[in-house]
């Protein structure tokens, strides 16, 4: 298959994918035992025509497809609608907020996999048991911790936040990295290479990464993921001010077009991100 | 292997047993609130301290642990029998059902869902009960986590229906109901019980995470997630190491129920 019918082909395939995903969010929130609930109906300074028109604003969300429907059609046009509870544009909050959690989300995916394959090359090169029971224990507490309690411990520590994304990414790529590395170390081919006298370094760089590199890739699709999902608890404890906390606090205001927009734009990057590993992965169109 | 694995069965047996005894002994009521200790450390009376508003820390852990025990398994449960009808049994029934089973398993894998799972549980009537809000919590984490399992129970029941031995049970005229249930299930079996397993922690720690973000299991019912909201407490009012004490519970649960049950991973 030519390189531009699979793009194509894999770029259909995700904008299904987003789109369906988004009507799914939609969905979900709609369907929701309290969806229509508002908390400024609980205030007792609004008149009843304040109360009547927080009633109307929300029975406008009822019917959901034609909403979702009617905010892809806005969405065409460049506009998000605005946020009920923040009283902005939405796309104006996801520009101020998407760079931020970008580049959060960079440098602990970076500082991540530097730790992993570091620690996985050391393990590799000097057959040191101790290194790997201690790596092995050390990322298996990491898996133990909830994100959101590794980032109330780094507040406590005064240590950079992100670090949190860092503690979810690590113990789950070093722990798959080292089963990958130690299995293809197994094989028969390298066995034989290491018999002749190549050097670890060698065997580690030109043999076993070369054969493990789409299951590398494939992992770096999903740590992508992983580190979208925790930044929602860490920016909202940390007080980092991206697109998790704005997540999180339009949760807490129950503020559809703010949730669906997020989500909408999660699922893109996460669909993206994924079908771009896959892609770089694709082993039918690499050279013979 | 096998002593961690036995150290790790004992302790999440003790933990089980004193979570479920404990909850149920008349000193260790979780509401009481003594309004002469606010934030205090431990002492005879209260052997893990107070918290803020003068409830006895110990009794919250151990309710708090049940509440996590009980829960977590029948989400587990929920997301495994939601994995068996959208994977193993397209999976072995093949053809469109099997590919359109595929295409549903990708988009749940693909969508973020922490997010879903905010969203939803944002959206819960103002007045729910506590207890309701604990349902729902781990309802929906059960309703979302089905993805991964459904995967991997779809991929084995394809390989089923591609071995020899089914192949052999067709050719000898058993009906497709009776290779279901007799030939197929109980080789599915071990595959859901490993899947049950990995997902109990996997819901333990994601509604410890909606707790501390306002959203688990509401007060005053507690929960291991909903306990950890003390560390952010500590961070203001002083750093007490009782603090600790759920966190700690929980590293020590979760770890020891993924050592017990690596077992059931491999298979």
């Amino acid at each position: 298959m030519s390189l531009w019918r699979t793009l194509a082909k894999r770029l259909i395939m995700a904008v299904i994918v987003i789109l369906v995903g988004g009507f799914l969010s939609a969905v979900l929130v709609r369907y929701a035992p309290g969806f229509g609930t508002d908390e400024r109906q609980l205030d007792a300074r609004l008149s009843a025509e304040s109360h009547q028109a927080i009633r109307d604003e929300s029975s406008a969300e009822r019917g959901i497809a034609s909403y979702y429907v009617e905010w892809l059609r806005k969405m065409s046009r460049g506009g998000l609608g605005d946020s009920r509870s923040m009283q902005k544009p939405v796309a104006q909050l996801l520009m101020e907020r998407s760079g931020i959690t970008l580049r959060i989300v960079a440098e602990s995916l970076a500082i991540a996999w530097m730790v992993a394959l570091f620690l996985v090359a050391a393990t590799w090169s000097t057959h040191s048991a101790p290194l790997e029971k201690t790596c092995t224990t050390a990322s298996g507490l990491l898996l133990c911790l909830p994100a959101g309690a590794v980032a109330l411990l780094l507040i406590l520590l005064n240590a950079p936040g992100y670090l949190a994304l860092v503690a979810v990414v690590f113990p789950k790529v070093h722990r798959y990295l080292s089963d990958l590395v130690g299995a293809t170390g197994r094989m028969s081919h390298i066995l034989a290479a290491r018999a002749k006298g190549i050097s670890e370094h060698r065997l580690l760089l030109w043999h076993v990464i070369p054969a493990i590199r789409r299951e590398i890739l494939a992992l770096g699709g999903v740590s992508i993921a992983l580190a979208l999902n925790a930044a929602i608890p860490v920016e909202a404890l940390c007080g980092i001010p991206g697109v998790g906390q704005l997540a999180w606090q339009s949760a807490l205001a129950r503020d559809l077009p703010v949730l669906i927009s997020v989500s909408l734009l999660v699922i893109a990057f996460t669909v993206l991100a994924n079908s771009g590993a896959d892609l770089l992965a694709d082993e039918r169109r690499q050279p013979a | 292997m096998k002593i961690a694995r036995m150290v790790a069965i004992v302790v999440v047996s003790l933990i089980t047993l004193i979570s479920m005894g404990g909850s149920l002994l008349p000193g260790f009521d979780y509401i009481r609130q003594d309004r002469k200790h606010f934030s205090e450390g431990p002492s005879y009376e209260h052997w893990l301290g107070t918290d803020a508003v003068g409830r006895d820390r110990l009794a919250r852990l151990i309710h708090g642990t049940r509440v996590s025990l009980l829960l977590a398994p029948a989400a587990a449960w929920i997301s495994v029998v939601l994995a068996f009808v959208v994977g193993a049994a397209p999976g072995f029934a093949g053809g469109v059902t099997e590919r359109m089973a595929k295409a549903i398993i990708d988009l749940a894998l693909s969508l973020p869902w922490f997010f879903l799972l905010l969203m939803v549980r944002a959206m819960l009537p103002l007045n729910t009960s506590p207890a309701v809000s604990a349902a729902i919590t781990f309802s929906v984490l059960g309703l979302l986590g089905w993805g991964v399992p459904a995967r991997i129970l779809l991929a084995r029941a394809r390989r089923l229906r591609q071995s020899e031995f089914v192949a052999l049970a067709r050719a000898g005229g058993v009906s497709h109901r009776r290779l279901f249930g007799v030939h197929v299930l109980p080789n599915l079996l071990p595959v859901m019980t490993a899947q049950f397993w990995i997902a109990v922690p996997v819901f333990i720690l994601a509604e410890a995470n909606l707790s501390l973000l306002g959203l688990g299991v509401a007060e005053p019912l507690p929960s291991l997630g909903g306990l950890l909201r003390d560390l952010e407490s500590g961070l203001s009012v002083r750093s007490d190491l009782c603090n600790f004490a759920a966190l700690f519970v929980l590293v020590v649960m979760v770890s020891s129920l993924q050592v017990a049950f690596m077992k059931h991973e491999v298979s």
